[in-house]
Order: C-alpha cells, then sequence, then structure tokens
C-alpha cells in the first residue's frame, strides 16, 4: 500500500537513528577489538605493536580474572535469587485488595529512582558503616558487636545494595503480569475448592512465567554492568574480595592504562553479554510478531 | 474488583503490606531524615527517629558550596540535553517504521536493541580515547552525545510500541477527507503521538539523570553530573553524614517525583515491550 514516494521519505526518517547506532556499535567496537591485539599502553607512547592474543592470554592468567568471572557469576546470580523470588511475594502481596495500595506501591517502587552512587554511599555510611551506621546502632542496642560489612563480607554487601535497587523494577513487572491474570479462572478454580497453595502453583506460577523470563534476561544485562557501587563502596577490595570483570577491565584501562589489556577484557565481557542478549532477543523477536 | 474480601484479612494483608513497604522504603527515608540533623545528631550512637532538633543548616551549607548548584545543572543539561535530541532522532525513525512498515523494518528493531546490550565496559577504552582526542572529555557535550546513543534504542523501541498503538485507519479517513500529508501529521498523528511522546521523554529523562558509568569515567571536575559529583563524596567528606544527606535528597528528590509519575511507562520501555 506504501507508494514510492512514502517509501522514500521512510528511508530518509530512519536513516539518521540508524547510521548513528551503526556507527556508535561499528566504531568503537572495531577499535576494542583492533587494540586488543595490540601492545598498547597509555603511560609508554611509541611501543604500540601487534602482539597477536597474548593480551588475551594475560587476561585470562591475570591472578584476578577467575575470582573476578566468580565474582560477577556470584553477583548476578543473587541479585536474581534476591530480586526474583522477593518480586513474586511482593507482586502477589501487591495485588491484594489493601487500604492505600497506590502508597504501597510508591513505596517500594522508590529505590529504583535512586541514583546507584547515592544508594552506595546512603548504605555504605549510614547503614553498614560499623561505627556510626544505624546497623551498628541495632547490634548495640541488642548488645551485639557490629559488623564490618564491607571488610567482612563486600560482596555480600553488595549483592544487597544491588537487589534493593533491582528489587522494584522486578516487581513492577511481575505486578503488571499478575494483574493481566484471568480472575475469572482463579474463581473458577476457587470454587471447585482449590486452595490458596494449589491456585499459586498451578494459575500463578505459569502465568508469570514469562515476565519472570523478561525479568531475569533483562536484569542481567544491566547487572553485568554494576560499576558505580563498587566503585564507591569498595572500590573492588579488599583484595579482589568484590571484583567483578567490569570492574577489573575499568581497572586494567583507566587506573593502570593498558588499553591493550583492558580491550581484551572488554571483548570478552561482550561476549559473555551477548550470550544472554541472544536469548533475550528472541523472547522479545517472538512477542513482535505476536 | 468483584471479590468480596473479609475486612479482617484486608486489615492483615494492608499492615503486612505496608509494613514491608516501609522497610523498602527506609533508607531513603532515613536519607531525608537525616538531613534536617546536625552533623553531631546525624552519627549519635543512639539515633532518633524523629525527635531531634530540626534543622536546614545542611541545605544551606550545600548550596553555598557554589559547586553543587553547578553539578545539578549540569545533570538537567545532560539528562534534558541527550533525550530531546535522542526524541529528535528517533521520532522519525519510529514513525516510520510503525507506519510504513517495510520487510526489514522487524530486523531492524531487533539489531537496535541489540546494540543496547553491548556491555559499557567493552567500548570504554576507544570512547574514552575518542573523547580525549576530540576535547570533549570532562564536557557536556560529549556526555550528552554518549548517552544519546546509549538510550537511543529504548527511545526508538518505545516511542514504535506507542506509534503502533495509533490505528492507521484514522490516517485514511483523513487521506480521504483530503488532507495533505502535512496537516495529516499536524493535525491527526500529533494529539495521539503527544501522549507517548511525554511517556518515553520522562522514562529517558530518569534513565540518563541516573546513569552511572559514562557519568563516572568521562568527567571531571567541570562537567560531572551529580551522578559523579555525589560518588565523590565516598571519602572523606562522606563522613559529614548530614550534608552528604542534603546532598543526596536534592538529587534523588526531582527524580523520585518523575519516576512515582511513570511507572507504567517504565514497564513498557525497559522490556522493550515484552511485558505490558
Amino acid at each position: 500500500m506504501a507508494t514510492q514516494a512514502s517509501q522514500t521519505a521512510s528511508r530518509l526518517m530512519l536513516s539518521p537513528a540508524v547510521l548513528l547506532l551503526f556507527l556508535w556499535m561499528i566504531v568503537p567496537l572495531g577499535m576494542t577489538i583492533y587494540f586488543s591485539f595490540l601492545r598498547f599502553n597509555l603511560l609508554m607512547p611509541g611501543t604500540e605493536a601487534f602482539t597477536g592474543f597474548e593480551n588475551y592470554v594475560y587476561f585470562f592468567t591475570d591472578p584476578a580474572f577467575w575470582p573476578a568471572l566468580a565474582n560477577t557469576l556470584t553477583l548476578v546470580l543473587g541479585v536474581l535469587f534476591i530480586t526474583v523470588i522477593g518480586g513474586v511475594a511482593l507482586a502477589v502481596l501487591l495485588d491484594q485488595p489493601m487500604w492505600g495500595q497506590g502508597i504501597v506501591r510508591v513505596l517500594v517502587i522508590a529505590p529504583f529512582f535512586v541514583m546507584p552512587s547515592v544508594s552506595a554511599l546512603v548504605w555504605k555510611n549510614m547503614l553498614m558503616n560499623p561505627v556510626n551506621g544505624l546497623f551498628a546502632a541495632f547490634a548495640r542496642g541488642l548488645g551485639l558487636e557490629p559488623f564490618d560489612f564491607f571488610a567482612d563480607a563486600p560482596l555480600a554487601s553488595i549483592i544487597v545494595i544491588v537487589a534493593w535497587q533491582w528489587l522494584p523494577f522486578a516487581t513492577l513487572i511481575l505486578l503488571t503480569a499478575m494483574q493481566s491474570l484471568d480472575r475469572e479462572q482463579m474463581e473458577a478454580a476457587e470454587m471447585d475448592g482449590a486452595g490458596p497453595f494449589w491456585r499459586f502453583l498451578h494459575l500463578t506460577v505459569p502465568h508469570l512465567t514469562r515476565a519472570t523470563t523478561v525479568v531475569v534476561l533483562i536484569q542481567t544485562i544491566f547487572l553485568l554492568s554494576v560499576f558505580a557501587e563498587i566503585l564507591v563502596t569498595t572500590n573492588g577490595g579488599p583484595g579482589t574480595a568484590s571484583t567483578t570483570l567490569t570492574f577489573l577491565v575499568y581497572m586494567q584501562s583507566m587506573l593502570q592504562f593498558d588499553v591493550g589489556l583492558g580491550s581484551a577484557g572488554g571483548i570478552v565481557a561482550v561476549i559473555l553479554a551477548n550470550i544472554v542478549a541472544i536469548f533475550l532477543m528472541r523472547m522479545i523477536g517472538k512477542n513482535l510478531e505476536a | 474488583m468483584a471479590r468480596n474480601v473479609s475486612t479482617g484479612r484486608k486489615a492483615a494483608v494492608t499492615a503486612l503490606a505496608w509494613g514491608v513497604g516501609l522497610v523498602i522504603f527506609f533508607p531513603i527515608l532515613w536519607t531525608v531524615l537525616t538531613s534536617f540533623k546536625t552533623e553531631g545528631e546525624a552519627i549519635n550512637a543512639h539515633p532518633s527517629f524523629l525527635f531531634f532538633d530540626w534543622t536546614l543548616e545542611n541545605y544551606h551549607t550545600v548550596n553555598e558550596r557554589s559547586d553543587y548548584l553547578a553539578h545539578f545543572w549540569n545533570s538537567v543539561v545532560i539528562a534534558l540535553g541527550s533525550t530531546l535530541i535522542g526524541l529528535l532522532i528517533a521520532i522519525p525513525a519510529a514513525w516510520s517504521m510503525a507506519f510504513v512498515p517495510g520487510k526489514r523494518t522487524k530486523d531492524l528493531l531487533m539489531w537496535m536493541l541489540s546494540t543496547k546490550m553491548m556491555p559499557a565496559v567493552g567500548v570504554l577504552v576507544p570512547i574514552y580515547l575518542l573523547a580525549r582526542d576530540t576535547g570533549l572529555l570532562d564536557s557536556k557535550t560529549g556526555l550528552v552525545i554518549v548517552l544519546t546513543l546509549v538510550n537511543l534504542p529504548i527511545i526508538v523501541w518505545m516511542l514504535y510500541t506507542y506509534f503502533k498503538e495509533i490505528p492507521g485507519e484514522i490516517l485514511e479517513a483523513a487521506r480521504m477527507d483530503g488532507a495533505s500529508l502535512g496537516s495529516e501529521i499536524l493535525y491527526v498523528l500529533t494529539p495521539m503521538a503527544v501522549p507517548g511522546i511525554a511517556s518515553t521523554l520522562l522514562l529517558n529523562v530518569i534513565l540518563a539523570w541516573n546513569e552511572s558509568f559514562w557519568t563516572l569515567n568521562l568527567t571531571a571536575a567541570n562537567s560531572a553530573p551529580l551522578t559523579a559529583f555525589i560518588a565523590s563524596y565516598s571519602s572523606p567528606e562522606g563522613l559529614f553524614y548530614a550534608k552528604l544527606s542534603a546532598a543526596s535528597t536534592m538529587a534523588i528528590a526531582p527524580i523520585l517525583i518523575l519516576g512515582w509519575f511513570s511507572q507504567k511507562q517504565l514497564v513498557r520501555g525497559l522490556t522493550f515491550g515484552a511485558v505490558k
């Protein structure tokens, strides 16, 4: 139905966005790939040389690499575990009739809008600080020894902060999905004598599967890039206890100025993220046809 | 809501939900309360919840430090600038994909989305070097460009899902009535598209305001928005809890308010239409 003229017009309307995104994706990524095969350190200009896969070998044999990979997986899986379980529980709770539902929802969603550096600092200083923090005051009130969160459990503490930021996202999406649940089916099951647990397991859970998958995939993409929370709280330490892949690449390229090594790490991160992205893209693509 | 629920059950659910909601909200509430305390009161070993001497002193102090307002202004410029430019580029693109879909429209949309899947750290080095060599390091212009590109796929997608819902028949009817393409767009489509554009604007201002990878890596003293400025409180100024709280409260308040208006759009924008 589209005429020749309107097709030309539509191409013109599309091209700026396509061109810009193409450049944005191809140029820097191409440069990263190129750098990853070079010996290239900003502190030693003029020594650039092609080194093949040397940077990759260095990256994989860096003593920080395996801890960083393990920390990345722990962070992502830990946050996913808390937010999905908590999100389903909260979605079920918020879907019940109650007074002041709108206000409760606002309270629950709020952490998502707090910028990462603020939430990290508030948790680090005002809540988790072993001397002046509120948790320490509680512990002393109960006659306990205050816990030094970032010294004794750095990664777990970061997981708590990040989970607090992402719980609202999971809740909001699962709640949206809950609200499209067929009420009549629920009532029919109730009439037939199905208990609340049976209804949850056989009606609610299957209905939420799709939304949960979306939550898991999208959060994974964002969680692989968690940065500010680590920078502000532990700076990756103590040692490598809270260094993730993203943070490792940041340290190598921005603090040690080793562009080649950082680029090799960047490419590893891209490959890791793409594995997740493929699954997410399939799901969204299916939805597009529907 | 046809279900009849006993008042007792409703009261129990209400109590539980409010309890959980307040626990989740507590860190924010605590920050706001602390911002009204004196520094001494803020680190009191026996913290007081409401019964302390309320003071606005921290807000005065933070605002008097001339740089706070400058960083706040940087955030405004970067968030609004990148969103508006993004809209300018995305509106025609989303428009044409929604109303003149071709064979490759779906592939194109998926490809745009895939650019968003690229982890920022994968292009950190080249972007940093490009910014350095073009003099855009620590400049608002540089950040506006980067954030525009980072959020462009989300903007296109959100607009696309909104435009898709505008019935095409309306266009045909207008055309039958002899409307020109210009007046068709101006009088028929624009009024129907404005809510979707407004929602997209809102969500992207929020995302850009809070963006914390590029803002931290590409700025220093001059163009740092609040994300980077507040991160610099991590030591040793972070020990001034009351001032940190006042600065934080001012940094998050505008976005909290915008965010509460944009709950629905959030779901739509961040799931790329996969959950509605």
